[in-house]
Parts: C-alpha cells; sequence; structure tokens
C-alpha cells in the first residue's frame, strides 16, 4: 500500500517535472516558434511572412510566459492536452494512435528478445568457456556495437530484398512487424544473454546448486527447481534498464522501417515547435515510465521475497 | 516455454505468406506526410492521389484546362471572372456539386495563407450556376491560382461550422477509405466519377522518410510506385528486374539567394564573382549526379519562360578574383579578402530537409575559398530563411524553389522578384523587371518580355540559379502505363493498369 503511494506521488511529482522543464526548454530553443510552426505546417515551398502572420493570429502565440504555464497545468489536472499546433488535431488522439503503434512494437521486441536472449545465455552459462559460451559473447558484442539503423537496413537488405519473404517497411499487417521488432530485439537481445550467462554460471557454480545435483536431481531438474528463479532476478532488474534503450531504439528503427510511432511524432514535434504535443508526449512517455518501473518492481519483489517483511 | 516458442513460430509462419500475397492494391510510397484533411496542409497528396479537384485542371505540359468548371472567361476590364460549373459531379458522400458549395471551399481557402489570400480578390459568389470572381485589379493568372492544390473543392459536409476541414470529401475518380495521419492513406475507386473512372480499384499511400527505405521498398517489390529517390539508390535501382525507373525535369531550381542590401554585395559585380566561381558541372555530377548546371533560372522544361538561347553559365574563377580584385578586395594573410580592414566572411544558411542542399552548401564553401570568400554553414530549420528575409539578418541562402506551385510560374515570379520576397530577391530592386513582371501577371505581353525579364534576373543575380532539379521514381514492372508529371500535380493513378 505504502508503495503504491510512494509511486503516485512520484508520478505526480515528475509529471509536474515533465510539465515545466519541456514547456522551458520548448520556450527557450532559438529560433521563433510561429515561422517555425508555420514552417511545418505549410513546408519549405510555401512558409512566408504572410504565412505566419495567420498563424500567430490564429494561435495567439507570443503571450507572457507564465500565463500560459498555468493554463497548461490547469488543463492538465481537467485532463485536457489541448490540440496540436501543426495539425489541429486534439493532442491525445494523436498520442494514443502514435504511442499505441509504438508500445505494439515494443512489446513485440521485447518478447522477441526474450525468447532469443536468456534462453541461449542459460546454455552458455552452464557450460561456460565452452563453443556456444564463446561464439555466444562475439555474436552479442558484434549485435551490441552495431548501429540499430545499420542492423535494420542489413536485414531489410537480406530478408526483403535478397529473399523476398517480409515486407521491407511500412506497419498494418502482422508481417510488418517482424523486421522492425527483430531490429530492437537483436540489441536487447545481446545484453539479456550476457546477464543471463554470467547469472547462470555464477549460480551453476554455487554450493547450493552442487548440492542438489548431490541429492540426485537430474540436470532439467536441477534449472527448473533451483536455478531458473534465482537467474531471473538479475534479469528482470535489466529488463528495467532496457526500456530506456527501447525508447531510444524505437526511434530510429520507427524512421528506417517507416513506422507511425511516437518517436517518430515526437522528432517532428519538437522541430515544428509543437509545445503541446512535446508536452503530452513527454508526460505520457514519462507516466508509462514510472508504471513500467512500478511493475517491475513488483515482480522483483515476488521473485526474491527476501528483505520484505520488515 | 515450449508452447510460446511454438506460438511465436507460428506467427512468423503465419505472417510471411499473408505478407508476400498480393491483393493487387497499388501502393505508392513517397516522402510527403499527410497532416491532417486539410487541403491548406496536405491537399499536395490528396491532389496526386485523386481525391480532390480543382475548377481548373492542367494537364502534364502545364497547359491549363477545364476541371470541375467547363469553361471561364472573363470580362472586358479584367475585373470579373466566370466558371461555370460542370454539370452531374458527385462529391463523394453523393451530394452534388453546385455553384455554392464551390464558392464557399474557395472561400475558406482564402482565409489560410497560399495564393488566394495574396491575390486581389474583392469577393468569390455562386452566381446562376458559376462561381463568379471579383477582383480589385486584373489578375491574367486567376485561372492557374484556382488550379493549385489549396484551392480545392470539397463538399459542404466536409467542413464544420468554423470553416475547418473535419473529413476529406472531394469529386476525384478516388474516395477515401482510411485517413491515418501522419502516414497513410487508402483510397478505393469512385464509381460516380464524372471523368473516365480509374481501372485500378484501390491503392494505398504510406510517406516512408528515408530514401533508403524508399528504395528497398521499391526493390523489395512491397510497393509498386516509389517517388523521390536519392542519386545512391537510383544508381542502385537502375539495373533491377522489379521496377524500372523514370525520371523528368521539374520546374524546381537550386538557388543560391544573396542579400544586395549587404555592403559586400550590394555591387552586381561582386553577386557575379560568386556566379563565376561556381563549377556547376561538377557539382550537378557529384552531388545530384546528373546533368543540371544552371545557366538560367528556370529550366527547359518550362518552355515558356526558358531561353533556348542563353550563354553557358560560365566557370571562371581567374575572372571572378579580377571582379573582387577591381572593387577593392585584397587577399589577407590567410588568404581570406580583406579590404578598409573587413573579412570576405559571409553566413550561408539552408536545410536540411532536402539532403542534398547542406552536402551543396559545403561544395561552395570550398568553391568561393579558392576566390578568398569564406563562407559560414548555417543548416537550420527552412523557416530561418524567410525570417531572416524579414529581419534582414540574412546573408547568402541556399535553397530550393519550385515555380510551378501553379502551371504559370508568373505568379511565383511576382511574390518573389517584383521587388523582392522571402523566396527571392533581397535588398534588389529593379523598375524595368518589376513592370514587366506586372505587365505579364496583368495578361499584357509574351514571349519576348518573359525572355528579357528573365534575362534582367540573369544578368542583375539577385539570385544565383546553381542547378535545376530532376524527379526520378521507380514503378513496378507490372505496372502499365506509368507516366511522371513535371509539375506534380499527379501520380497518374488513373492512368494505371495491371499488366496482367
Amino acid at each position: 500500500m505504502a508503495a503504491t503511494g510512494y509511486r503516485l506521488l512520484q508520478a505526480l511529482l515528475l509529471a509536474l517535472f515533465i510539465g515545466v522543464t519541456t514547456f522551458a526548454m520548448m520556450r527557450s530553443l532559438p529560433g521563433d516558434m510561429a515561422w517555425r510552426i508555420a514552417a511545418h505546417r505549410y513546408g519549405y515551398d510555401l512558409v512566408d511572412a504572410d504565412a505566419v502572420r495567420l498563424v500567430q493570429e490564429e494561435l495567439a502565440l507570443g503571450g507572457p510566459l507564465l500565463p500560459a504555464l498555468v493554463q497548461w497545468l490547469t488543463d492538465m489536472v481537467r485532463l485536457d492536452f489541448g490540440t496540436s499546433l501543426v495539425s489541429g488535431e486534439s493532442v491525445i488522439g494523436e498520442i494514443t494512435h502514435q504511442l499505441g503503434a509504438s508500445l505494439q512494437l515494443a512489446a513485440v521486441a521485447l518478447a522477441l528478445s526474450l525468447l532469443l536472449g536468456p534462453p541461449l545465455g542459460i546454455l552458455a552459462g552452464l557450460k561456460p568457456g565452452g563453443w556456444l559460451d564463446r561464439g555466444l559473447l562475439v555474436l552479442a558484442s558484434g549485435l551490441r556495437a552495431m548501429p540499430q539503423f545499420l542492423l535494420g537496413l542489413l536485414l531489410i537488405l537480406l530478408v526483403s530484398v535478397r529473399l523476398g519473404w517480409l515486407p521491407a517497411a511500412g506497419h498494418g499487417s502482422a508481417g510488418h512487424f517482424v523486421l522492425p521488432a527483430l531490429t530492437l530485439a537483436l540489441g536487447l537481445a545481446a545484453l539479456s544473454a550476457r546477464i543471463a550467462r554470467d547469472a547462470m554460471a555464477a549460480v551453476a557454480a554455487s554450493p547450493f546448486y552442487g548440492f542438489a545435483r548431490q541429492k540426485g536431481l537430474s540436470d532439467a531438474q536441477v534449472l527448473w527447481r533451483h536455478g531458473l528463479r534465482n537467474v531471473s532476478v538479475p534479469l528482470v532488474t535489466c529488463l528495467g534498464l532496457q526500456f530506456v534503450t527501447l525508447v531510444e531504439g524505437v526511434v530510429v528503427v520507427e524512421s528506417v522501417f517507416g513506422w507511425p510511432g511516437i518517436g517518430h511524432g515526437l522528432v517532428h514535434a519538437i522541430f515544428g515547435r509543437d509545445v503541446p504535443m512535446v508536452q503530452g508526449t513527454a508526460l505520457v512517455m514519462g507516466l508509462t515510465f514510472v508504471l513500467l518501473n512500478a511493475l517491475n518492481d513488483a515482480l522483483q519483489r515476488r521473485l526474491d521475497p527476501r528483505g520484505t517483511g520488515r | 516455454m515450449k508452447k510460446l516458442v511454438a506460438a511465436t513460430l507460428a506467427c512468423l509462419a503465419l505472417a510471411g505468406p499473408a505478407a508476400a500475397s498480393s491483393d493487387r492494391t497499388l501502393d505508392v510510397v513517397a516522402p510527403f506526410e499527410v497532416k491532417g484533411p486539410d487541403p491548406a496542409l496536405s491537399g499536395a497528396v490528396f491532389q496526386r492521389m485523386g481525391i480532390a479537384e480543382t475548377l481548373v485542371d492542367a494537364d502534364i505540359d502545364g497547359q491549363l484546362r477545364p476541371g470541375l468548371a467547363q469553361a471561364w472567361s472573363v470580362s472586358a476590364d479584367g475585373l470579373v471572372w466566370k466558371f461555370p460549373m460542370r454539370s452531374g459531379v458527385h462529391f463523394h458522400d453523393g451530394s452534388p456539386l453546385t455553384a455554392e458549395a464551390a464558392a464557399r471551399s474557395l472561400r475558406i481557402a482564402r482565409d489560410k495563407p497560399g495564393l488566394l489570400d495574396k491575390a486581389p480578390i474583392a469577393a468569390i459568389e455562386a452566381v446562376a450556376g458559376a462561381v463568379v470572381v471579383q477582383l480589385s485589379e486584373p489578375l491574367a493568372v486567376l485561372p492557374a491560382f484556382l488550379s493549385e492544390y489549396r484551392s480545392q473543392i470539397l463538399a459542404p459536409a466536409a467542413y464544420d461550422d468554423d470553416g475547418r476541414v473535419r473529413a476529406l470529401i472531394g469529386t476525384g475518380p478516388y474516395r477515401v477509405t482510411s485517413l491515418t495521419p501522419p502516414m497513410s492513406l487508402e483510397v478505393a475507386r469512385f464509381d460516380d466519377y464524372w471523368g473516365v473512372p480509374a481501372r485500378i480499384g484501390s491503392a494505398t499511400y504510406r510517406a516512408v522518410g528515408r530514401a533508403e527505405s524508399r528504395a528497398l521498398l521499391a526493390e523489395s517489390g512491397n510497393a509498386d510506385l516509389v517517388y523521390n529517390l536519392d542519386p545512391a539508390s537510383r544508381a542502385r535501382l537502375a539495373g533491377s528486374a522489379t521496377v524500372e525507373l523514370l525520371s523528368a525535369p521539374l520546374p524546381r531550381s537550386l538557388l543560391v539567394k544573396l542579400n544586395a542590401a549587404h555592403p559586400f554585395l550590394s555591387d552586381g559585380r561582386a553577386r557575379r564573382a560568386l556566379s563565376l566561381a561556381i563549377d556547376r558541372e561538377g557539382l550537378s555530377r557529384a552531388v545530384l549526379r546528373y546533368e543540371a548546371a544552371a545557366n538560367q533560372l528556370l529550366p527547359p522544361s518550362v518552355p515558356l519562360w526558358h531561353d533556348p538561347e542563353a550563354a553557358a553559365p560560365g566557370y571562371d574563377p581567374e575572372a571572378a578574383k579580377a571582379l573582387l580584385q577591381a572593387l577593392g578586395w585584397q587577399p589577407g594573410q590567410d588568404c581570406i579578402l580583406r579590404r578598409d580592414g573587413e573579412r570576405f566572411s559571409l553566413s550561408l544558411t539552408t536545410y536540411p530537409d532536402r539532403p542534398e542542399l547542406p552536402l551543396v552548401a559545403t561544395v561552395l564553401e570550398q568553391l568561393w575559398r579558392q576566390i578568398g570568400v569564406e563562407v559560414k554553414i548555417h543548416s537550420t530549420n527552412s523557416s530561418a530563411i524567410p525570417e531572416g528575409h524579414q529581419n534582414g539578418s540574412l546573408e547568402l541562402a541556399l535553397f530550393a524553389r519550385n515555380f510551378a506551385l501553379v502551371p504559370d510560374p508568373v505568379g511565383t515570379l511576382l511574390q518573389d522578384y517584383a521587388p523582392s520576397g522571402d523566396w527571392g530577391a533581397m535588398g534588389w530592386r529593379h523598375d524595368r523587371f518589376e513592370s514587366l513582371i506586372r505587365g505579364l501577371a496583368r495578361g499584357e505581353g509574351g514571349a519576348q518580355q518573359r525572355f528579357e525579364s528573365m534575362a534582367i534576373l540573369q544578368r542583375e543575380l539577385p539570385v544565383i540559379p546553381v542547378a535545376w532539379y530532376r524527379q526520378t521514381a521507380a514503378v513496378s514492372r507490372r505496372l502499365n502505363g506509368a507516366r511522371l508529371d513535371p509539375f506534380e500535380r499527379d501520380f497518374g493513378l488513373d492512368a494505371l493498369s495491371w499488366r496482367d
């Protein structure tokens, strides 16, 4: 209960912090806001002083800072995210659409990375120094070092262009998920495989693991009853950290694969000085982080209840 | 665990064939995002996809022809234009096209930034089945203005009470079945279309920002029509068995804008020296990778305005140095020219939205350094150029200018050079040029006046033309009837058919 209250307070403070900092950052960017919005709305062929004048009239820009911030905060309390300065559509509608697309992609990527990384890592950790362990080290280092932009293009070239198995870019069908999700998943799996491998090697070398074997359990039984749970604790911690990597990756992968997600949307909103869109997106993403971390903590406590009885 | 793996494998296996099977929907891919249903934001895409139409249309030579208006006429004093409506035209929601609906669409378009709000229009009204436009002074190019995408005619139900566009309901050969900003749009054939019905039943439009991704979509056969290919992908796709490349010159020019009010640039000889120092042929071969050196503002694809007899632009750094020396500039110790203690150093503003621009800027930086002129590149948001023009801080700017927002470039020339404009001349004024262009806009004068005005620009160099653009598209070999519209009004969907 106390933990939930703490998280709620954290979420509230975070929301306030994000609101104020994004507001301050967007206002302190160089260049005139009306010019940037007009350029983003009408494109470089059509932005001129007349367009800017109309944008200024329509949006009543250039008012004093403090009332605008207070207005935004009161709107927030009423859960009103406002309308985009560029498209004129409601911000919450755009965020739901774009964040939804990103979350779907991120969830598939995470699931795929969990299927690829930890099982291989555990197999490698059971025989440290074996061919699988050494091979995996090379592969994981390579995948981790390769920029996602390059990995994505290589996958398109191989799977879509050479083999013709999957669509190269776009979204809409299940097939469109595979390549962008795999691009993200390979980088994530490289890390989780290494963590799982180290954890497994440590657990396998521990006295209790040796004892379990001594008392006559088969390899599979030892792994199932004494190994997996212990390995999963550092893995879940690592998963929590990977959310950040995932958000970074999504921005790049979305642009390579033409995915209509929030990474793409946020970058464009910043270029276009679409303040309500940037504030709304940052807020929703920040709160999503709090939620995911809270869930991660809860899962952590379920897996390793030691120290929670106090 | 086993179940999970099995389920994932099953998903992957299912995903493969689903993506490979063809339901014969035409896939179009281009870099332009769909920002919303308002023609002022994304009308260019709606026009190219054959969704919404204008009163006046243009063919691929840029010649105006009747669109939703069956003809047009102007009163003897040039102030009253009449556009009688075509009969039997229906909007995609089934409602009939009326002069009232068309007049309302145009009045709403006029309240937004565009050509109509700059035109001397006093009133737009519906009178006896015709749209009547009252002008406060003659404007011969009005029909061309009304062919532009921001003048699209939408159904009355498309607007809310405040005139905001809420739905995209046009009259074109295709109607929208799904509009998902910012990336995609789906259309189906409109069976009640007034003209020749389209042959392909349905199509999708996708905005893909990265040129590499677009090229790979074409190469892998995931898209049938792919627009705006970059030079490297063009070379790669040239030998492809799945696509053929189409290329057409565009009425778009790569220009250097100079602040003629700047003390270094106010003398025409200084501007000529900067122009002479540009190796246009080398630059266009290296960066754009086609022959595109520009010897005048408008390319040969605008035959009415392009003078085929004009001299070659000339690349002569020695002559450039001599011109600057005559203006009192002497090389300093760092090889940069100096005059009265001032270094010849200027800032060049450009933007990365068109990826070739920063590259061209670095080439220009090198070329100008050879004649002792230092340039600091400032690659930023495109709006920094008109903004710098307005507040007078701009020195040099590099940009690509489209002269065919309307099929007749006189509208753009009037806006940019008579006497100056955000995307044209700065601190420059030429009375003869101004009277020629104003006359041409009123409908007075012909080829001689057009060529004379272009020659003035080339002699005075308020902007330095560097190169002309080409559009390149990849077309699937499964398609018949593909063509490129040099005025970029049309993807030509209605003329396409499947080969088998």
